[in-house]
């Protein structure tokens, strides 16, 4: 790791004035920018650690509305009661991250402001029509994610929390990686009030992306056998040492079956 | 057997330490003064190195030192080795191409060391290191063996012509050429045996450290063998003469074989320290194991396997290329020859073998003896033949393999072995059962109704461990000899050290080399310390690898504590006044057979030393060493059968069971023994299914960290049935065969077998990952 | 530089190291507790997990200066002064080690596997939840067996209080 400087904010007003040093980065769980700073893939000048913030922690259900604070950790989402009757899916894909140990520390904010193209939860808010919430704006996630490891924010701008309805039906099947344990191809399939979504992570090129071809067919009928005969392009998918386009394309369809069959159980 | 002797489940002395925090690896010694090296690497996989500029580096915070090859070469350190002659056919020896510790004027794959760092902390030894500027010209680089030895590919040693170190062969072509013409059928495969990286979990470590004063180097270094890495470090590389040079494996995180060679780093630590004053630890980050650790495996055979019209094996004629990646690693010429081609008529009655192996230089890691070390890939290519020949021949695996076992011992083979005991049918009796192999047939209609592939496979290994006896080594080439020490010191207390040239990095000798002395004299075993691991304690000693700690340096203990007891006993008969020929000890007491006399075992440990009153002219003390040269090899066989269910959406891979019936002679300790086959059987899935080294074509590895490179976990394993049959090994006193590698060996073609059997195909590569399933059965459905 | 002061193993330490600096290696430089290893670079492999403020977390993936103020369990303070604690002592009766090197990480995180399962383990989910924890030697077999059988004996151990309690 190159030398850093650490900064432990106290509010998130504190957070984006020490984002003003030199070439800065916020610090939540760290799970992936830790990593990549200890490889010197990643070479902050500055660290602004939020994830002791108060402010930015925790779960509220109101209804079938759902808030996540940015520090929440994956454990803390996988373990909660409410979040796990008003969404269960999105629980039961927290639990699918990393390890026990990675989830104790890595953060929904995290994770969406890296936007890696395996990760887990760009799928899910994708699939949720979620809101980005920020310390300066609110972003639909259908704008927020805008390819491998980009996002719609801007310098300075601070993920407080991420919300969204609760769909009436909801699943996540991940294949994952079998040496990294990211998605390999992650699909996340909801139907609420305004239709069926369901948003692909870990195949696209350009990172997580909506499939056409799946709504379309679950559109017709939210039903595993409505995508029984599916043809997913490969076309636009990565192509790597584990998994050619191909084989991806095949595990959307799969995956995507099975976590509609997941959610109508 | 006691509680505490041979044959007993006991719990390991030495876990202690190591649940508790206590453990101490080469990581955690710490010298006063000590600082940090980082080494700069070749990121080319094949380049000239026109220009090393350091001059930046050195005036970076902290650094003590930047050294070059060349200063190296200066001062006569010498280039790295390899311990083993072959000769090609042809009579000439091999082209062994010239190793720098750090290399002067070429690199040869990615990775290769070319300059230290030593800094006062490995944060800033890491920032000078990227300091450093090296100017390389790029050379065309090859990672496949089968294409380096094409004319037009990049020559990578001056020393040898097409990268071919040697072309060899063994067994009788003529007859084996016959054989297949006259035969009525002939099995033709082409074998591909994936290449591997160990993966200790401990990464390897060096810690140099110069004594001006003495004029004195200690190395504190993660090794297999002490004691050959101090003998090469003095003989070959004039670090030092073996006088002035202790070298010190303390607890050694897993070897697997990658521990056993003696790598650049611990050589030019050791230089580093005298150049600059300073002691130099060295501590290798995991991509830079996966860099630079002896890889395993890498083979490419052909081979064709005739039978007679009663599926009796007639022949076996087998060619392979063997990568040997850019250097020739300590013993990487003995893998795919006599501990390879040795083993090819398995368990079968075999009247004629021929196997040609050519090995070749690639611009890859070094690739030496992974757990197992050519047996696994003698195995892999047998069992996957013999499987295809069943299916091709319309008979049962079983059935072919029991009509070709081998049944009477002693047995010669075509290939050097002489098998000693065994009964293979035994080992194959109890898979079967243990699998339920009759109920298959129905469970794969269950699977069926679920839509899944289930398939069923076996594997009949054999394997030759404790490779002995030296002379006979010696005459093939073999640079060391390969015996064990061993030196039984009784305390006049009546405890015991026993100092081994065996090394323990997980294999538990702290407890099953107790449980020997415990089973001797009755002493309990936490009475008893086994010492090992450093040159100034233990005398010279050839380590641990090939299976050969039980077999081998048990056999040293046991010919030691034989004198020990001869001693003891007139000592003690002398003092009961009893004839030498009536005393027995039995649970810590030194008896006269038939009377009430006795003495406890510390009184006349005590009596030894106090030497009041021993017998006439004897000398006091009781302390006896013993050599142990093994009349042969010893020869572990089993059988394995594995089970798995395929999901044909994805391409998964389920194991539902997985079966080991061993041979393993004489046990010591079952407990260790089962934990050795696990361990075994986890990496032999995981080379199966799982683990692959992978070079792009280029040179570099993409599968440098543990994102890429899947290393099997919990949840990719089942439980294990295994279970043992023995036939004690009349070639050693004790009748162990060894039991480190049986698991590695045994299992990659009983996966693939049955995975194969699922799908319907003849092959599968390995590892069989879930793309590679899927991929073959959506190109069985085209 | 960043002033550390964490809670170790029941002590209070404290210490002045470069803001670079992970904990793992305030652990072994700085206190001298090298039962916590490392043996990767990616945060997969597991041999660094301690427990942070009750959660079993990988060291080498959090600074020192990140932990300062928290409360941290590493192996050495796991056992109750010769008393091993039941994972410890379960990993010895089953064999559930053999080089040792993930040893310290495999019984930390089990200790905290257990603590999330009060209801008991399963063969499957003690498999699962060892996704963060490698190991070479063993094969798992006999870590699950450990687990499973640590698990057991501590909610025998729990029942067995709560019945005192009662």
């Amino acid at each position: 790791m190159y030398s850093v400087n650490y900064h432990r904010a106290v509010s998130v007003a504190d957070a984006a004035k020490l984002l003003k040093n030199g070439d800065a980065k916020l610090l939540s769980g760290g799970m992936t920018l830790i990593p990549a700073m200890k490889t010197r893939l990643a070479a902050p000048s500055d660290l602004v650690d939020v994830s002791r913030l108060k402010d930015l922690q925790g779960i509220k259900v109101s209804g079938k509305t759902v808030t996540i604070g940015a520090a929440t950790t994956h454990y803390d989402v996988s373990a909660d009661d409410k979040l796990r009757k008003a969404c269960p899916a999105l629980a039961h894909m927290a639990s699918l991250i990393g390890d026990p140990a990675v989830r104790y520390k890595g953060t929904i904010g995290g994770s969406i402001a890296n936007n890696d193209p395996a990760a887990d939860y760009p799928a899910a808010l994708l699939a949720l029509g979620a809101t980005i919430i920020t310390n300066k704006r609110e972003i639909a996630a259908d704008k927020f994610f805008k390819g491998l490891f980009e996002t719609a924010l801007k310098e300075g701008e601070i993920i407080t929390a991420v919300s969204f309805t609760a769909p009436a039906k909801a699943a996540y099947e991940k294949f994952r990686n079998p040496a990294s344990r990211y998605a390999i191809v992650g699909v996340f399939v909801t139907k609420g009030k305004d239709g069926v979504r369901a948003a692909v992570t870990g195949a696209g090129e350009d990172g997580v992306f909506r499939s056409r071809e799946i709504e379309a067919a679950l559109a017709k009928a939210f039903d595993a056998s409505a995508l029984g005969g599916i043809k997913v392009p490969a076309k636009g998918l990565m192509s790597d040492i584990h998994a050619s386009a191909d084989y991806r394309a095949n595990l959307i369809a799969v995956m995507a079956k099975r976590a509609v069959a997941a959610a109508n159980a | 057997m006691g509680i505490e002797g041979v044959g007993a489940r006991v719990a390991r002395k030495e876990d202690k330490r190591f649940i508790t925090g206590g453990g101490r690896y080469v990581d955690d010694m710490v010298v006063p003064g000590m600082k940090h090296a980082v080494f700069v690497r070749s990121p080319h996989a094949h380049a000239q190195i026109k220009k090393i500029d350091v001059k930046k580096a050195q005036a970076m915070p902290g650094v003590i030192g930047v050294l070059t090859g060349k200063e190296l070469k200066a001062d006569g350190i010498g280039n790295l080795i390899c311990g083993w002659m072959i000769h090609s056919k042809d009579g000439s020896p091999m082209k062994m191409g010239a190793w720098s510790p750090l290399a002067v004027d070429k690199v040869r794959y990615v990775g290769d060391a070319v300059v230290i760092v030593v800094a006062d902390t490995k944060g800033q030894a890491r920032d000078a290191a990227e300091a450093v500027e090296i100017t390389y010209k790029e050379l065309k680089a090859v990672v496949d063996a089968t294409k380096a030895i094409q004319a037009g590919a990049p020559q990578i040693h001056a020393e040898s012509d097409n990268n071919l170190i040697f072309d060899w062969e063994i067994g009788d072509g003529k007859a084996t050429d016959a054989a297949i013409k006259s035969a009525a059928h002939v099995t033709r495969m082409k074998i591909v045996n994936n290449r591997l990286v160990p993966n200790a979990m401990e990464p390897r470590a060096a810690l140099g450290h110069y004594d001006k004063a003495e004029d004195h180097y200690t190395c504190w270094t993660t090794s297999q063998n002490p004691h050959v890495a101090r003998l090469v470090m003095s003989a070959f590389y004039n670090v030092a003469p073996e006088n002035k040079l202790r070298v010190i494996a303390p607890d050694v995180g897993g070897g697997f074989g990658s521990k056993i060679y003696i790598y650049p780093e611990e050589i030019v630590c050791l230089w580093a320290s005298k150049k600059t004053g300073v002691p130099v630890k060295w501590v290798a980050d995991r991509t830079e194991s996966f860099l630079s650790d002896a890889h395993g495996r890498d083979h490419v055979s052909t081979v064709e396997m005739a039978f007679d019209k009663d599926n009796r094996i007639t022949g076996l004629k087998v060619d392979t290329i063997a990568n040997l990646g850019a250097y020739m690693s300590l013993f990487s010429s003995c893998v795919p020859t006599y501990l390879y081609a040795t083993l090819l008529s398995g368990q079968y009655n075999i009247p004629a073998i021929h196997a040609n192996v050519r090995t070749v230089y690639t611009n890859t890691a070094p690739v030496d003896a992974y757990r197992g070390a050519g047996r696994p890939e003698a195995t892999y290519l047998l069992e996957r033949t013999m499987e295809t020949a069943a299916r091709e021949l319309g008979v049962s695996p079983a059935e072919l393999r029991r009509r070709n076992f081998i049944t009477s011992f002693p047995h010669q083979t075509p290939v050097i072995m002489n098998y000693d005991a065994g009964d293979y049918n035994a080992s194959l009796d109890a898979a079967m059962k243990a699998s339920d192999y009759a109920g298959f047939t129905r469970r794969k209609a269950d699977a069926a109704k679920r839509g899944k592939l289930r398939g069923i496979g076996m594997s009949c290994y054999i394997e030759a461990c404790g490779i002995a006896p030296s002379a006979a080594v010696g005459s093939l080439g073999a640079g060391v000899g390969l015996w064990e020490s061993a030196e039984v010191r009784v305390n006049a207390v009546g405890t015991i050290e026993v100092l081994t040239g065996s090394h323990s990095h997980g294999q538990g000798h702290e407890t099953t080399f107790a449980q020997l002395v415990n089973q001797r004299f009755g002493v309990p075993i936490d009475s008893v310390s086994i010492v090992h691991g450093d040159t100034d304690k233990v005398q010279m000693g050839m380590g641990t690898y090939g299976s050969r700690s039980g077999a081998v340096g048990m056999s040293a203990i046991a010919k030691a504590l034989d004198k020990v007891e001869a001693k003891a006993k007139k000592i003690a008969a002398h003092l009961l006044e009893a004839d030498e020929g009536d005393i027995v000890i039995e649970n810590g007491e030194v008896k006269v057979a038939g009377t009430d006399k006795s003495l406890p075992w510390f009184q006349v440990a005590l009596a030894a030393y106090t030497a009041h009153n021993l017998p006439a002219g004897m000398e006091p003390g009781l302390k006896e060493t013993a050599f142990y040269d093994p009349a042969n090899f010893t020869f572990p066989a089993g059988c394995y059968i594995s089970e798995v269910e395929i999901d044909p959406e994805t391409g998964v891979t389920d194991i539902i069971q997985f079966v080991a019936a061993d041979d393993f002679g004489n046990i010591i300790n079952p407990m260790i023994v089962e934990g050795q086959v696990h361990g075994g059987i986890a990496q032999g899935i995981g080379q199966a299914l799982l683990e692959g080294a992978h070079y792009d074509g280029s040179g570099q590895l993409l599968t440098a960290s543990y994102m890429d490179y899947t290393m099997p976990r919990a949840g990719d394993l089942p439980s294990f049935k295994v279970s043992t049959s023995n036939t004690p090994c009349p070639s050693n006193p004790l009748g162990i065969k060894g039991c480190g590698e049986a698991g590695a060996i045994g299992s990659p073609p009983a996966i693939i077998n049955a995975i194969t059997d699922a799908l319907g195909v003849v092959d599968i590569a390995m590892p069989a990952s879930p793309s590679t399933v899927w991929s073959a059965i959506r190109a069985k459905k085209h | 530089m960043s002033d550390v002061s964490l809670t170790v193993n029941g002590k209070r330490v404290s210490g002045s190291v470069e803001d670079r600096t992970l904990l793992v290696h305030f652990l072994r430089e700085n206190l001298g507790l090298t039962g916590t290893h490392v043996g990767c670079d990616t945060s997969q492999c597991g041999t660094c997990v301690v427990h942070v403020d009750g959660r079993a977390v990988k060291s080498c993936t959090m600074l020192a200066a990140q932990a300062s103020g928290s409360t941290i369990v590493t192996i050495e303070g796991l056992a109750n002064g010769a008393e091993l604690h039941p994972v410890q002592a379960a990993f010895k009766e089953h064999h559930g080690l053999q080089c040792g090197f993930c040893t310290p990480g495999m019984i930390m995180a089990a200790t905290d596997m257990i603590a999330r399962h009060p209801q008991g383990l399963d063969e499957a989910t003690v498999r699962a939840e060892l996704d963060g924890n490698i190991c070479r030697c063993t094969g798992y077999h006999n870590i699950v067996k450990a687990i499973l059988a640590a698990s057991q004996a501590m909610s025998k151990g729990a029942k067995g209080k709560a019945k005192q309690a009662a």
